[in-house]
């Protein structure tokens, strides 16, 4: 009959590390959570985060970060979710024994580790994942308060000293005509002086005065530091964990959850599966450019088509993507070597170009298996510069041009309205869905709704599936995350494979991937994996 | 391949006479032993920053030649690019020891070798290459310099076009005669308002330009057009970096004074202090320095002189003597504070 003794010493404890645990509503995730969870719960927080992680990705292609639309939207989104919490602003020690405040901190905390084991596995879910978290920190240190701000710095470390007034009066001008401070706002705010290597997002959108060296920040644009630090210890510590994620595999109850989730956000990756290697030949890429091919890859068909050669991204791109659709080594080599050699004698490219289509098909070098493009890399990175055909026609094409490219193509005066209305608010991938409909108006239902385009495989094999004249049995969408409560470990797959399509594309039961370890650049110590993983208990 | 010391890397050289060599990072371990440790153990690291700007990346702004060719109309382009990347690099950066390098045929190296630029992270590499990216866009976009109207420019960008400005009679209208051509012609127009008149060669045309900016400041009409000029200046001339060469540490890069192997060229550094005087007709070929050789000379006194002091390679090695010079010196300053610390424990 000593229960009440007892409980009463645990409560205590527990009510001991609840006020040092989460001293500030943000946090770094540098402790792993050591606690034991219930299954239900691990899922549960998983699910949630999730979903506020899309919403960033979503929310941050609408609207300009950091404008008022995108605050709006995002809370709004994060309301919809179990981590509302997070939001509320909170004053930074007082309340922080209270119950509710150290519940959403600790769902805040935990959750975050557990995407961590599902995004670690290969570069892209990484890449994903450290996106997503950094607009998630860069949002919610913007939402506090100055004071809750500066002791968050505080706490990590990151404390500059300002300049002086006099220094800063001696480099006025330039303060004022760099970054986004107008004059005013330079004699009001305090600027802190840090190497510039500690601010290289500002530096490399030129939004900061550079001298000898040193970076001269304003206050406000301090969040940049802080992501940088942050960054750079996520991505550290994603290395981490992927390395010691093997481990985990005796385990049958997380691994497939863990392979389900970050599934739920990308969808397919279209790497090129086995039962579709060899379903296109070289012969076959000039008709089913003109059939299915999305625009993107269209132009750098044509170029192809055009010059005999293209440069290094536009060759990236393309090979990746003619690699996704079914071609194989031997075909991609043969393809282009037909049209490089109109130019150029056999035994050059040979030297020179080989390797590069051996690498993408993972023959060569760290022999990694490269997944296409999607659109968001396509429309985000690697932007093309003069001479190079590869981008998004949308985002990367004057106005007029693109219009005149599509009357070329003879899509009707309402489709072309609305494409370039699509563009005017940088809607470049719902512009797709609609040059979709309207090249595909003949194959296409009256009912059938434009297709959500997030990957030009995507593109290509919705497509290949109107022509084929089969109806599809699922939504062709990629995958995002439902509230639904099935269990994780059984992965859906986003479309039944259809053997009698041309190219249709298997979507293996079970993807256990742990690819992309290889391509980390760090050397750690392997031995975090007991911190890691906390307990879990069914 | 990889040497450890001088001496191996010399008697290989000798050994085997390579025609060309290229320079990568200094690795953690000998890349010929990379598949005996763990992947992540093999790690590249320091590398010198590196910039390489080629000429064929100016093809849509240049009149004259095109390709792998450059003649004396276009080689201010990379006088311009040399200028004003030494000065972001040296200002903005801090970085002191930049060699220049002719690269052999068609355009010009720059490698960075100062510590902290060698040290420096594959995200800070990139960093820079982005800051020094102003020129925009691919082949279906006409205009690729925005200068927002209503921010003011930024320094490195004042500066740029500061030095742009100098070149702008000599180079574009005299040399190129960019606005002559109606095509390119129509295709500035196409960047702003419609302009009343039109001019008949590249140098009223650009006047019209200068006038119209002249016009828009401070006004509400002609927004278009307030930073007109400097855009137009930095599309036709500021320096396209191959980005992708300087991000990467893994990046080779070929060594200074090798031949290129088109040309016959060799690739010598270029003087910073005097980039207008540089002419990269008149850069030695190899055939010219083997012709120098076997004239057999001594100079005045009969005393026999070093081989290369004969050629006409000489003033290029005293350049480069020069920088190392310079880089050494930093080095020993090093060296002398770090037995100091050594000495007060």
């Amino acid at each position: 009959m000593d229960f009440g003794s007892g409980r009463r010493r645990t409560n205590k404890i527990k009510k001991e590390i609840k006020t040092t645990a989460y001293p500030h509503t943000l946090q770094f995730y540098k402790i792993p959570p050591t606690e034991t969870i219930s299954l239900q719960e691990f899922e549960e927080f998983a699910v949630e985060r999730l979903k506020v992680l899309k919403a960033v990705e979503t929310v941050g292609i609408k609207h300009i970060r950091s404008s008022k639309d995108y605050s709006d939207l995002l809370e709004k989104d994060i309301r919809n979710t179990g981590l509302r919490k997070i939001l509320k602003t909170q004053k930074a020690d007082d309340d922080s024994e209270n119950e509710d405040v150290y519940n959403s901190r600790r769902m805040d905390h935990i959750s975050h580790f557990i995407l961590r084991l599902a995004y670690c596995r290969s570069e892209e879910l990484r890449r994903w994942f450290i996106q997503q978290e950094l607009d998630l920190l860069r949002y919610r240190f913007q939402n506090e308060n100055k004071e809750s701000r500066d002791t968050f710095l505080k706490q990590n470390n990151l404390n500059y000293d300002p300049i002086s007034d006099e220094e800063k009066n001696s480099i006025f001008d330039n303060l004022a005509s760099s970054g986004n401070a107008g004059s005013v706002k330079v004699k009001t705010t305090e600027y802190f002086k840090v190497p510039f290597t500690d601010a290289l997002d500002l530096v490399k959108g030129r939004k900061v005065y550079l001298h000898k060296g040193l970076a001269y920040i304003a206050c406000d644009d301090m969040v940049s530091i802080l992501l940088t630090v942050y960054r750079t210890y996520l991505s550290h510590a994603l290395a981490v964990t992927a390395r010691v994620l093997p481990h985990l595999q005796e385990d049958d109850r997380l691994l497939p959850m863990l392979c389900g989730l970050s599934k739920r956000y990308l969808g397919q990756d279209y790497t090129a599966k086995k039962s579709n290697i060899g379903q296109v030949t070289a012969e076959m890429i000039d008709m089913l450019s003109k059939q299915s091919f999305p625009p993107c890859m269209q132009q750098l068909h044509h170029s192809l088509r055009q010059n005999h050669h293209m440069r290094h991204w536009g060759r990236q791109q393309y090979g990746l993507f003619l690699k996704g659709i079914g071609l194989s080594m031997e075909e991609a080599i043969k393809f282009w070597r037909t049209e490089f050699t109109k130019l150029m004698d056999g035994d050059k490219w040979d030297k020179q170009y080989s390797y590069n289509i051996r690498h993408n098909y993972g023959k060569e070098g760290k022999r990694a298996d490269y997944t296409p493009y999607s659109c968001m890399k396509i429309i985000m990175t690697n932007h093309p510069g003069p001479g190079d055909f590869h981008g998004c026609p949308f985002r990367h094409c004057d106005a007029d041009l693109l219009r005149q490219k599509l009357q070329t193509q003879g899509i009707a005066k309402a489709d072309q309205e609305q494409i370039m209305n699509y563009l005017k608010g940088s809607h470049y991938q719902l512009a797709c869905g609609s040059y979709f409909t309207a090249t595909h108006s003949k194959v296409m239902d009256s009912g059938d709704t434009a297709p959500q385009i997030s990957h030009p495989n995507g593109y290509f094999e919705e497509s290949q599936r109107l022509h084929s004249g089969l109806k599809s049995q699922g939504s062709s969408t990629p995958k995002t995350p439902h509230a639904s409560r099935q269990p994780m470990s059984q992965t859906t797959p986003s479309r039944l494979s259809q053997s009698s399509q041309p190219i249709s594309q298997q979507v293996p039961s079970q993807v256990t991937q742990l690819s992309g370890i290889e391509e980390m650049d760090d050397d750690f110590p392997a031995d975090v994996m007991d911190e890691m993983m906390m307990g879990v208990d069914s | 391949m990889s040497f450890s010391d001088q001496q191996e890397l010399e008697k290989e050289i000798q050994k085997r006479c390579p025609y060309k060599i290229d320079i990568g990072a200094v690795f953690s371990h000998r890349p010929k032993d990379q598949k005996t440790v763990k992947a992540a153990a093999f790690q590249a690291q320091e590398k010198e920053l590196v910039f390489d700007i080629d000429m064929t990346d100016y093809d849509d702004v240049r009149n004259c030649c095109s390709g792998a060719n450059i003649c004396d109309l276009c080689w201010p382009l990379m006088r311009i690019a040399i200028k004003v990347v030494d000065r972001a690099l040296r200002d903005d950066f801090g970085f002191e020891h930049m060699l220049w390098v002719y690269s052999g045929r068609r355009g010009v190296h720059c490698w960075v070798c100062d510590e902290a630029a060698r040290k420096l992270s594959q995200n800070g590499r990139t960093a820079i290459a982005e800051y020094l990216s102003v020129v925009r866009g691919g082949e279906n976009q006409t205009k690729k310099v925005s200068l927002p109207s209503e921010d003011p420019i930024h320094p490195a960008i004042r500066h740029a076009i500061d030095i742009i400005h100098d070149h702008v009679q000599e180079y574009l209208v005299n040399k190129q005669d960019f606005l002559d051509e109606e095509e390119q012609w129509q295709k500035v127009k196409q960047l702003a308002e419609d302009f009343e008149k039109h001019g008949t060669n590249s140098k009223n045309r650009w006047a019209i330009i200068e006038k119209r900016v002249e016009q828009s400041q401070g006004k509400s009409n002609y927004p278009k057009s307030k930073n007109l000029d400097s855009e137009i200046l930095l599309q036709f001339t500021y320096p396209r970096l191959d980005v992708n060469v300087s991000k990467g540490v893994n990046h080779l890069l070929k060594s200074p004074f090798c031949i290129h192997p088109k040309t016959g060229r060799v690739c010598v550094p270029i003087d910073t202090t005097d980039v207008d005087s540089f002419d990269p007709q008149k850069v030695p070929t190899i055939s010219q320095l083997l012709e120098e050789l076997d004239n057999e000379t001594s100079d005045a006194e009969g005393k026999k002189l070093k081989d290369y002091k004969r050629t006409s390679l000489n003033g290029s090695i005293q350049v480069f003597e020069k920088f190392l010079k310079k880089l050494e010196n930093s080095w020993k300053g090093k060296l002398l504070e770090q037995s100091d610390m050594k000495r007060e424990f």
